[in-house]
């Protein structure tokens, strides 16, 4: 599947499209097939997102798994900083990105 | 050609627009050349006291050679025109005018009031280029 | 400011006020929609604003890496106040903050100024922070004190109309002492302040240095340009460099490629040709201004008559001084070195809290005074041997007394691909375990530099690396090459790879190999770098790969 992936232009944070709007959690992704650069273009124009682009994914039992490990780190956070990850909780959170 | 939006000078424009620095060489009568990126500024020199107007292109903003042949051009005496043309931004032209520009012809139109605060946003300078403009250090110690 | 550092005069200070309200601007017209990302991203990289992997960063300038214990302070208020409570300090002397909101930067840029400080050029294609001896000042080697010289090049840098769009980034390095604390050769300018035979002091260029893609040691071009000449000089090779410079091809653009290309003379001509143009164009500032500059780099008021004797019955004390403590110029003193690169940690790394304790020692116990090393360390430069101990105690009391310096847990790693979008690899989890695992043996193996790049940018200085890793992307795994060999000092050397890469576990494994050969063929008073050098990579491949 191909998800969509970019930073809020005014917070940097990384963001997920959902279909209707750009979400903190990449398991919100959503296949976009053929329309990643007309959505794209839209969003950025709009200025809902900056930096934003097309990844391949794939779905698991755990959920959505970007196919490379840059976009995994950029779905949890550093993996050297597990408290200020998406899953501070989880002391094995960073075995996800591997 | 672009409309010219800035021109900080009083004498009459050359309507003309600028031959490229090849054909100018060969042109005994032109008076405006346009510089590419590429270009030696200073294949120019021997011709200055006949011409009125350079046009210095930037195809990418990012692309500064033109602010060379801009100083270049100055340092050597010219005294014409010399247009900043191409892809010229809000944010670039008070380096431009630094450099020895005195008229600005960006293909997208700029914000007057955006152009007007950039040209004047630093009352002072660390360096002296040929703009007239005395860099700190000569206030310092003047 | 500090007393014995460079303070703004209006002039200065109107300058970085100017820049924060036009930063504040192009934050405005970014958000509002007027400036499109690819207009405002060379303007927000000129402000040292990244878009990184999960957020803005923000990358901080020190220039030439010196510090007040208020603008030690106020880096420490601006991790609690805007980012999450720690700042990164880099291999350009600089601090970068991981976590920053576009629309707070303008502010974060104003509480800057307010301390004179700023992020000007601290990326983009222009010329960047100009770095210098961490020990400037107070190394008992030195020369003279470099930092003028550097501050006479920020002031002519900042803002440069000519030099705003080079074609690609422009490093520059100052030192004065023949012992090159500034990996000087490895830049695209490295500056060293010598004195001739008539004694008068000058400038050795040397140009076209750098790490990246291709390293190169910079050739010196031009052994003494007078000191009223020198700024003209450096305009001369910049210009020469803005026109003729690759811009192509982003990988080819930096001038070491365009020395390398046109050879170190006809680049060397070329400048000449330039230099004799622009002496006639009055750009030089006058040797007043650098006198202006030099009264307020004065030496502290040491006091004379100390002891160089110290008290060492507490075990732990006395292998700190031994190993984090460097001679000073003045008796009974010492500079002190604080590692940022605790068993474990992350390199670099300081939080908020830590930040604060070192402006409190800097004003308590080194006139005021701190440094930021290109190793990503932090130096008192000037403290009294007597107040060693009970600085000692307050830095171990806040995780600060590792005692390590130059040795094989005193890593240099850029943020790797747990930050960086450039990245291939992770560099910290790698750091993390091979101090881990080398904590043991650190203290037999001595000197021995390890230097670890997440790609081939080479922001972690791998080639210079006594030992130097580079993390790679193969086929989407993680991968790490193992160099030998490099060095950035007087003794500049590259380092060579060893053969294949190896994963995150074999990576660690390989340098222990390394480091057991090493400890195994070592003659008396050899370092790692001196035994590599006599016996050559062979033993050691031997070692790794069997």
């Amino acid at each position: 599947m191909k998800i969509l992936t970019g930073n809020d232009l005014k917070s940097g944070a990384v963001t997920w499209w959902t279909g209707v709007e750009w979400s903190l959690h990449v398991e919100d992704a959503v296949d976009v097939g053929d329309n990643a650069d007309t959505v794209l273009a839209r969003e950025q124009a709009a200025r809902r997102v900056t930096g934003a682009y097309a990844i391949d994914a794939a779905r698991d039992e755990a959920g959505i798994r970007p196919a490379h490990i840059k976009e995994r780190i950029r779905a949890l956070g550093p993996t050297v900083r597990p408290d200020l990850t998406l899953k501070p909780a989880d002391p094995n959170a960073g075995q996800w990105v591997i | 050609m672009t409309q010219v939006q800035f021109r900080f000078r009083s004498d009459e424009p050359v309507a003309d627009p600028g031959v490229t620095v090849d054909s100018f060489a060969g042109q005994t009568n032109a008076a405006a050349v346009r510089l590419e990126p590429g270009d030696e500024a200073r294949d120019l020199l021997p011709h200055l006291d006949r011409l009125r107007l350079v046009e210095v292109n930037f195809p990418v903003f990012g692309d500064g050679r033109g602010y060379s042949s801009a100083r270049i051009l100055r340092e050597a005496g010219y005294t014409g025109e010399l247009r900043a043309v191409g892809e010229v931004l809000v944010d670039q032209i008070a380096y431009m005018r630094r450099c020895g520009f005195d008229a600005f012809a960006p293909e997208v139109p700029l914000d007057p009031a955006d152009a007007e605060a950039a040209f004047s946003r630093y009352a002072e300078v660390y360096q002296p280029t040929t703009d007239g403009r005395a860099a700190i250090w000569a206030k310092r110690h003047g | 400011m500090g007393d014995l550092m460079y303070k703004y005069d209006q002039y200065d200070q109107a300058m970085v006020d100017a820049r924060v309200a036009e930063f504040r601007d192009q934050v405005r017209r970014r958000l509002d929609g007027h400036l499109a990302e690819e207009a405002f991203r060379p303007l927000r990289l000129m402000n040292g604003l990244y878009l990184q992997l999960h957020a803005y960063m923000l990358r901080v300038a020190i220039p030439y890496g010196t510090l007040s214990s208020a603008q030690m302070r106020m880096l420490g208020h601006i991790a609690d106040k805007y980012d999450r409570g720690y700042g990164h300090f880099t291999t350009r002397q600089n601090i970068q903050y991981n976590w920053i909101k576009l629309e707070e930067a303008p502010d974060i840029l104003a509480d800057l100024a307010s301390v004179e400080m700023h992020a000007i050029q601290t990326s983009g294609n222009c010329i960047r922070n100009t770095t210098s001896d961490q020990y400037a000042g107070a190394a008992a080697d030195e020369l003279v004190d470099p930092r003028p010289y550097a501050e006479l090049i920020r002031q002519w840098s900042t803002f440069h109309p000519e030099f705003s769009y080079l074609p690609r980034k422009f490093k520059m390095a100052v030192i004065a002492s023949d012992t090159d604390r500034a990996a000087m050769r490895l830049h695209d300018i490295g500056i060293q302040i010598v004195r001739n035979a008539a004694g008068d002091l000058g400038a050795a260029f040397y140009v076209g240095g750098g790490m990246g893609r291709t390293p190169m040691i910079a050739p010196c071009i031009n052994s003494f340009v007078p000191l009223d000449q020198f700024i003209t000089y450096a305009e001369a090779c910049l210009r020469v460099y803005n026109r003729h410079g690759r811009r192509d091809n982003k990988y080819k653009a930096r001038i070491k490629i365009l020395v390398h290309e046109l050879g170190k003379d006809e680049y060397t001509r070329q400048v000449e040709a330039e230099f004799a143009h622009l002496l006639s164009q009055n750009i030089e500032p006058p040797l007043a201004e650098l006198e202006r500059i030099k009264a307020q780099f004065v030496d502290p008021p040491f006091e004379t008559g100390l002891s160089d004797e110290l008290d060492r019955s507490d075990p732990d004390f006395a292998l700190w001084v031994d190993n984090n403590t460097v001679a000073h110029k003045a008796p009974g003193y010492a500079v002190a070195v604080i590692s940022l690169k605790p068993v474990g940690a992350i390199p670099g790394d300081a939080s908020a809290d830590q930040i604060r304790v070192m402006a409190d020692l800097a004003e308590r116990y080194s006139f005021d005074e701190l440094r930021v090393t290109h190793a990503q360390n932090i130096v008192l430069p000037h403290v009294r041997k007597a107040d060693l101990y009970a600085l000692w105690q307050v830095l171990d009391a806040n995780g600060l007394a590792t005692a390590n310096l130059d040795q094989i847990g005193d890593i240099i790693a850029c943020p790797g691909l747990d930050y960086c979008t450039l990245a291939n690899a992770r560099s910290i989890p790698v750091a993390q375990q091979i101090s881990q695992r080398m904590a043991a043996k650190e203290q037999e193996i001595g000197e021995l530099k390890l230097k670890i790049s997440g790609c081939i940018n080479a922001c972690g200085h791998h080639h210079a690396g006594h030992i130097g890793i580079l993390g790679v992307d193969r086929k989407g795994v993680e991968n790490y090459q193992l160099l030998l060999g490099g060095s950035e000092g007087a003794d500049c050397s590259l380092g060579q790879i060893t053969g294949p890469g190896f994963d995150e576990n074999g990576i660690v494994d390989a340098v222990e190999r390394v480091t057991d050969r090493y400890l195994g063929e070592r003659q008396p008073g050899e370092r790692f770098l001196d035994t590599y050098r006599r016996i050559g990579m062979a033993p050691f491949k031997e070692a790794i790969y069997g």
